[in-house]
C-alpha cells in the first residue's frame, strides 16, 4: 500500500536482496519480500507532507493491533534525563546544595545534548537523516556562560521539570524542538522509546553514547565542581546501598513511559558500578563535553588529601597525631598542590585525581614509614608500646599496632561479612519487569509473578523484622567508641614511642623503607604496577585488603596509587636505585 | 539406574549431602574447578554482579542448611528466587531443580513450616518448568508418608500418574512407573493392614469373606503397579519383597520365583546382595535341595564375604557330599573372620575350631595351609594379640576358649608360638578348654 512513497528508494535488500520496498507504519523502509525492515525511514522532507501522512496513518489505524503496551512518545535520552533528575534529587536528600542540580547538573547535560547532537542545535539527530547534521555552533568553541543564549526558555524549563510526577497537568513537555511527524503516530516495534532500535545500533565516531553508568559520570563530575564532600567511593558506596537511584532507575519513570524491547538492553543493569569503570567514565565525559578547568581545590577543600587523610585516619581509627606525618608526606609530595589536584579537561593528559584512593595511599605510605610493615619491626613496637602502657596508666597511652590490628581485624571481619550477606540477599529485579518483545511478555509477567508469590511465602518464614535495615546514609562506616574493648578508640593515641626528638624535629624511630614497586611498568598496558599479595608482608596486605575495602576498591589500585606516591616522595633514591638495585633506604624528617 | 531415580528413593535425611553434589553428576565435587570453568564459560567477560551475588547467596543458603540454620536459609532463599528472572536462560532452566531441593529442605526443617507450606510451596514449583512435575510429585509424596498422610499421598501419587506432557521421554517413563510402584507399595501397606484383620477374624464369620475379597481386590491393583517397574533395571527392594508376598499369600509360588530369579539374575540389573537373600530365603521356604540353595548363596559369598548367612552357607556345604563343597566351607568360614564386624561371632569360631579339626583329621592339611599362608602375616595381630585374648578373656569366655583352640591349631602348626599367641595359649589350660582339645 505505501509501495508508491517507497519507490525513491532504490537500495538492494541486506537480506534478500530484492529491491521492493513499502513503509512501514514508522515511516521506515520494508523489504516486502522477506519483510526486513531497514533503519533507514522515509525524509519528510517538507512539512506539506505532514499532514498527509496523518491521514494515512489514521485511515490505517483500524487494521492496525494493537500489541503493545502504549504510552507517551519518548526517546532514549529523555530516560537517561529521568534518571540524571532522580540522582540529582537523591543527591539533594543526601544534603547536597541545590545548586548541583538546577545549575551545575542540568548544564552539564543540556552542554552533552548539544556536543551529542541531540538537542539544542540546529539539526538534531531525530529530524532527519543522521548525518546530515553539523554543528553549526564551533565545537571548541567553550565559552561557558554564552551558552544558556542557544536554548529557548520553553526547553530550558521543561528540563528542569520534566519527568516530576508531581507535573501537575500530567502531559509531557518535550525538551526538544523535533518534528516527530513521520514517527510520532505509533511507538517502534521494538522498543518503548521512540529511538531505542536506533539508539541501541548508532555508532558514531567521537559520540560518547549514554548509558546509565555514565549518569554517575554525569553525577560525579557535577559533585566536584561544587566541590561538595562526597567522594567517587562514596558515591558509588551509597549506590551499592541505595540511597542513589541506579539499579531499576526506570522503575521510577512516570507511569507513561513504557519500557521494552531495547529500552531494556539500554537501562536494565545487572551490576554495581565500580570505581575504575566510572572514573574512566568522568574523564571521557569531561572531555567529550569539553568542559573547562573545574574549581581550584585548595587547601580548605573537602577533596584536598590533608583533609581526607584526616578523615580516613578517624575512620579506620588510627591516632590524631598522624595527620601531622600525613601532612608532611603531602607536602613533600607535592600531591596538595592546587594545580595537581584540579581537574582540567581541556588539558593535554586530562585526568582527575582520585582523591580518596591517593589520601588512603598517604596513609599508607605513613603506616609504613612508621612501622615498616616487614611482619617484624611493627611487633616489636608493639611489644615496647605494650610495656609502656602498662607502666604508665594515667598517662596518654601510646599507640599499640598489634591492639589496634586486633581491633581493626575483627571490626572489618565482621562487616565484611554483613556486606557479602547484604550483597548476596539484594533484589535485582524489578518490579516493573522488562521483556524483549510481545511474545515475551506473558511469560516475563508470569515469572515475575511466579517469583513475588514464593518470595510472599517465605517471607513468612523469615523474622518479621526487615531483613536488610536501610542504613542510613553516612561517610563514615565504623565508628569507634572509648570504653567498649572491642571498638576501642586509638584517636587519642600518641606516637612517642615509635619517633624520636632530633633536633627540634621528630623523627621516626624506624630508619628503614621498602618500596612497594621497584620498577614501573614502561610499556602500553596501561598499568604502571602489579600486585601480586603473596609477595608482600603480611601486614601489608592486610592494610591494603583493609584500605581497598573501605573504599571499595581493588586491592592492586591502591597499591598502584601507594607505588605512585612513593615514587613522588623518594624521587631521587629512585634514580638511584636503578643503580644499586637496591630499595632499602633511610629516611628522615 | 539412572541417577535421578536413585536420589528419589534416596531417604530424606541424606538431603544434606545431595546438596552438596548437586552439580556434579559424578558425586565428585570441585568448588575451585567450578569456579574456575565459570569463568571460562563466560569467556573472559566479567561476570555479572546479578550472577556473582546468586552464587555466593546460593553458597550462603547451602552453608546454612549445613549448619541447620533453617531461619537463615529461608532468608537467602528469599533472594535466591530471582534466579527465575535471570536473564541468562541456561541457568534459569537449571534453577526450578535447584530451589526445589533446597527449599522443600528447608520447608522440611523450619519451625514456622507445616503440611500446608510445604503443599503450597510443592504446588507452585510442580508448574515451573514441566520437567519437574513428576519428580517433585514424587517427592511431594514421600513427605506426605512421611508425616503419615497416606490418602493425600495417595491422591498426589495419582494425579502425577496420569499426567501427561507431549512425548514422554524415557527418563520420564521410568519416573512414571516409579509413581505407580509406590501408589503399589500404598496400597500393598493397605492389603497388609486387612492381612492382619483377617487373621484376628475367625474363618466362619460373615467378615471373613468380604474382607477376603477386599484384599484380593487390593493385590490385584498393586501387582499391576508394581508389575512394570520390578521388569526395569534398579534396585527395588521394598517394591520385590511386598510383591512377592502377595503372590505368595495367594499361592502363586511360580510366579514369585520367576520375579526372584530375575530380580537376582537378571545382568542387566545392578549387583544387589538382597536380591540373593530373598531368592535364598523364598527357596528355604519352598524346600528346595540343598544343591540349589548352595548355588543362590555361593553367589552372595562372592558379594558379601562377611554376611550373616555365609555360616548357614558353611553348614550346608558341611552337609554336602561334594569333597569341592567341604573345602569351599572351610574357605566361607576364614572368609567370614576377615571382618573386623566378625571378630566376636562365637558361632564361626565354633565352626573354625570344629571344622579345622574335621578337616585335618580327614587329611587335608594343604586346605588349611592354603588359607593360613595368605593370613599367616596379619592374622595373629588381627585376631590373637594379648590385648584382644585380655579383652576376649573378661568379657565372653566361651569366644576366648574358641578362639584359642583355633589359634593352637593354625599357629601350633605353623611352630610358631609367637609372641601374640602366649596368652590364647596360656589360656588353654582351663579346663573346659582343655576338654574339648582332648576330645
Amino acid at each position: 500500500m505505501d509501495l508508491e512513497e517507497a519507490k525513491e528508494f532504490k537500495e538492494r535488500c541486506t537480506q534478500c536482496a530484492a529491491v521492493s520496498w513499502g513503509l512501514t507504519d514508522e515511516g521506515k523502509y520494508y523489504c516486502t519480500s522477506c519483510h526486513n525492515v531497514t533503519e533507514r525511514s522515509k525524509e519528510v522532507i517538507n512539512t506539506g507532507a505532514i499532514p498527509n501522512t496523518k491521514i494515512q496513518a489514521i485511515s490505517r489505524g483500524l487494521k492496525r493491533k494493537r500489541k503493545l503496551e502504549k504510552g507517551w512518545d519518548w526517546y532514549v535520552c529523555e530516560g537517561f534525563q529521568q534518571i540524571l533528575y532522580q540522582q540529582a534529587e537523591a543527591l539533594k536528600t543526601l544534603g547536597v546544595g541545590p545548586e548541583l542540580k538546577n545549575e551545575v547538573l542540568h548544564n552539564f547535560w543540556k552542554r552533552y545534548l548539544q556536543k551529542s547532537k541531540q538537542a539544542y542545535c540546529k539539526n538534531p539527530v531525530y529530524t532527519s537523516g543522521r548525518k546530515a547534521t553539523v554543528l553549526e555552533d564551533n565545537p571548541s568553541h567553550s565559552d561557558w556562560d554564552s551558552e544558556p543564549d542557544l536554548l529557548s526558555d520553553f526547553s530550558c524549563r521543561s528540563f528542569v521539570e520534566s519527568g516530576t510526577d508531581s507535573q501537575p497537568d500530567g502531559c509531557p513537555q518535550k525538551p526538544f524542538p523535533i518534528s516527530k511527524a513521520s514517527q510520532s503516530e505509533t511507538a517502534s516495534i521494538c522498543s518503548g522509546s521512540l529511538d531505542g532500535v536506533e539508539y541501541s545500533l548508532r555508532k558514531e565516531k567521537g559520540i560518547v553514547k549514554m548509558t546509565v553508568p555514565r549518569t554517575l559520570a554525569f553525577c560525579y563530575l557535577s559533585l566536584l565542581w561544587q566541590r561538595e564532600t562526597i567522594t567517587l567511593s562514596d558515591l558509588l558506596r551509597f549506590v551499592e546501598e541505595g540511597h542513589i537511584p541506579y539499579i531499576n532507575a526506570f522503575q521510577h519513570f512516570p507511569e507513561e513511559m513504557k519500557l521494552y524491547g531495547r529500552d531494556k538492553g539500554i537501562f536494565a543493569i545487572e551490576s554495581w558500578p565500580a570505581y575504575e569503570d566510572i572514573y574512566k567514565k568522568i574523564i571521557e565525559i569531561a572531555k567529550f563535553l569539553d568542559l573547562p578547568r573545574f574549581p581550584d581545590i585548595t587547601e580548605d577543600c573537602y577533596l584536598h588529601p590533608n583533609i581526607l587523610c584526616m578523615k580516613y585516619l578517624m575512620e579506620v581509627n588510627l591516632p590524631d597525631e598522624m595527620n601531622d606525618l600525613t601532612c608532611q608526606v603531602v607536602k613533600m609530595t607535592g600531591i596538595g598542590e592546587v594545580d595537581f589536584l584540579t581537574f582540567d579537561p581541556i588539558a593535554k593528559m586530562a585526568k582527575t585525581v582520585k582523591y580518596d584512593v591517593q589520601a588512603v595511599a598517604v596513609i599508607v605510605v605513613v603506616l609504613k614509614l612508621l612501622f615498616l610493615l616487614d611482619d617484624n619491626l611493627e611487633w616489636t613496637l608493639s611489644n615496647i608500646a605494650e610495656k609502656y602502657n602498662e607502666k604508665n596508666k594515667e598517662d596518654k597511652p601510646w599507640f599499640d599496632f598489634r591492639k589496634w590490628y586486633q581491633v581493626m581485624k575483627r571490626s572489618v571481619d565482621e562487616k565484611k561479612q554483613k556486606w557479602e550477606e547484604a550483597r548476596a540477599k539484594y533484589l535485582w529485579k524489578s518490579e516493573k519487569p522488562l521483556y524483549h518483545s510481545s511474545i515475551d511478555r506473558a511469560v516475563v509477567y508470569k515469572r515475575r509473578e511466579m517469583v513475588v508469590s514464593l518470595q510472599k511465602q517465605f517471607s513468612t518464614l523469615v523474622d518479621s523484622a526487615p531483613t536488610v535495615e536501610k542504613k542510613s546514609p553516612s561517610s563514615f562506616q565504623f565508628n569507634w567508641t572509648e570504653g567498649d574493648s572491642a571498638r576501642t578508640c586509638f584517636h587519642g593515641h600518641g606516637l612517642q614511642g615509635i619517633l624520636k626528638k632530633k633536633g627540634q624535629s621528630m623523627t621516626t624511630k624506624n630508619s628503614l623503607y621498602w618500596l612497594s614497586t621497584q620498577k614501573f611498568c614502561r610499556s602500553y598496558c596501561k598499568h604502571v604496577t602489579t600486585y601480586e599479595e603473596s609477595n608482600f608482608s603480611l601486614s601489608y596486605q592486610f592494610i591494603i585488603n583493609l584500605f581497598s575495602f573501605l573504599l571499595r576498591i581493588k586491592t592492586s589500585s591502591l597499591h598502584e596509587e601507594v607505588s605512585l606516591i612513593e615514587k613522588r616522595l623518594f624521587k631521587t633514591k629512585y634514580s638511584k636505585t636503578k643503580k644499586k638495585s637496591r630499595s632499602r633506604k633511610g629516611r628522615k624528617y | 539406574m539412572s541417577d535421578f531415580s536413585e536420589e528419589l528413593i534416596r531417604p530424606k535425611t541424606e538431603d544434606d549431602q545431595e546438596e552438596s553434589c548437586l552439580f556434579s553428576g559424578t558425586g565428585m565435587s570441585f568448588p575451585w574447578l567450578q569456579k574456575h570453568i565459570g569463568t571460562v564459560a563466560t569467556g573472559g567477560k566479567k561476570e555479572k554482579d546479578f550472577a556473582q551475588t546468586t552464587n555466593a547467596c546460593l553458597s550462603f543458603i547451602q552453608e546454612a542448611l549445613l549448619k541447620h540454620q533453617w531461619q537463615q536459609a529461608a532468608e537467602f532463599m528469599h533472594s535466591y528466587f530471582q534466579i527465575l528472572e535471570d536473564s541468562d536462560s541456561h541457568k534459569r532452566q537449571a534453577a526450578p531443580e535447584i530451589i526445589w531441593k533446597l527449599g522443600s529442605e528447608i520447608l522440611f526443617y523450619h519451625p514456622k513450616s507445616n503440611v500446608e507450606t510445604f503443599n503450597t510451596f510443592a504446588d507452585r514449583m510442580k508448574n515451573i518448568g514441566v520437567l519437574n512435575y513428576l519428580k517433585i510429585s514424587l517427592q511431594h509424596a514421600l513427605y506426605l508418608l512421611h508425616h503419615g498422610m497416606l490418602e493425600d499421598a495417595n491422591r498426589n501419587l495419582s494425579h502425577a500418574e496420569t499426567w501427561r506432557y507431549g512425548e514422554k521421554s524415557s527418563s520420564q517413563e521410568v519416573l512414571i512407573n516409579l509413581i505407580q510402584a509406590y501408589k503399589g507399595l500404598l496400597q500393598y501397606y493397605t492389603w497388609s493392614k486387612k492381612k492382619m484383620e483377617l487373621s484376628t477374624l475367625d474363618e466362619d464369620d460373615y467378615a471373613y469373606n468380604t474382607a477376603s475379597q477386599n484384599m484380593l481386590n487390593h493385590s490385584w491393583k498393586t501387582s499391576v503397579n508394581l508389575c512394570a517397574l520390578i521388569q526395569t533395571p534398579g534396585v527395588w527392594d521394598p517394591f520385590v519383597k511386598s510383591y512377592v508376598e502377595m503372590l505368595e499369600f495367594y499361592g502363586d509360588q511360580d510366579g514369585a520365583r520367576e520375579v526372584l530369579t530375575n530380580y537376582a539374575y537378571d545382568e542387566k540389573f545392578p549387583s544387589n546382595p538382597n536380591a540373593h537373600i530373598y531368592l535364598y530365603n523364598f527357596l528355604k521356604r519352598e524346600k528346595a535341595p540343598r544343591e540349589k540353595l548352595i548355588s543362590v548363596l555361593k553367589i552372595l559369598y562372592q558379594i558379601v564375604p562377611s554376611h550373616k548367612l555365609m555360616l548357614e552357607f558353611h553348614r550346608l556345604l558341611r552337609k554336602s557330599e561334594k569333597e569341592d563343597h567341604h573345602k569351599l566351607g572351610l574357605e566361607v568360614l576364614f572368609g567370614v573372620l576377615d571382618f573386623a564386624g566378625c571378630t566376636k561371632n562365637i558361632t564361626a569360631w565354633k565352626y573354625l575350631a570344629k571344622y579345622l579339626r574335621q578337616t585335618l583329621m580327614g587329611n587335608h592339611l594343604a586346605w588349611v595351609q592354603e588359607e593360613w599362608n595368605s593370613r599367616k602375616n596379619w592374622w595373629p595381630g588381627f585376631h590373637f594379640s594379648s590385648f584382644w585374648a585380655k579383652g576376649d578373656w573378661k568379657e565372653d569366655k566361651a569366644l576366648a576358649c574358641e578362639k584359642a583352640l583355633v589359634a593352637g591349631i593354625l599357629l601350633g602348626k605353623e611352630r610358631e608360638i609367637n609372641l601374640f599367641s602366649v596368652d590364647y595359649l596360656g589360656c588353654e589350660n582351663s579346663a573346659l578348654c582343655h576338654r574339648r582339645w582332648v576330645c
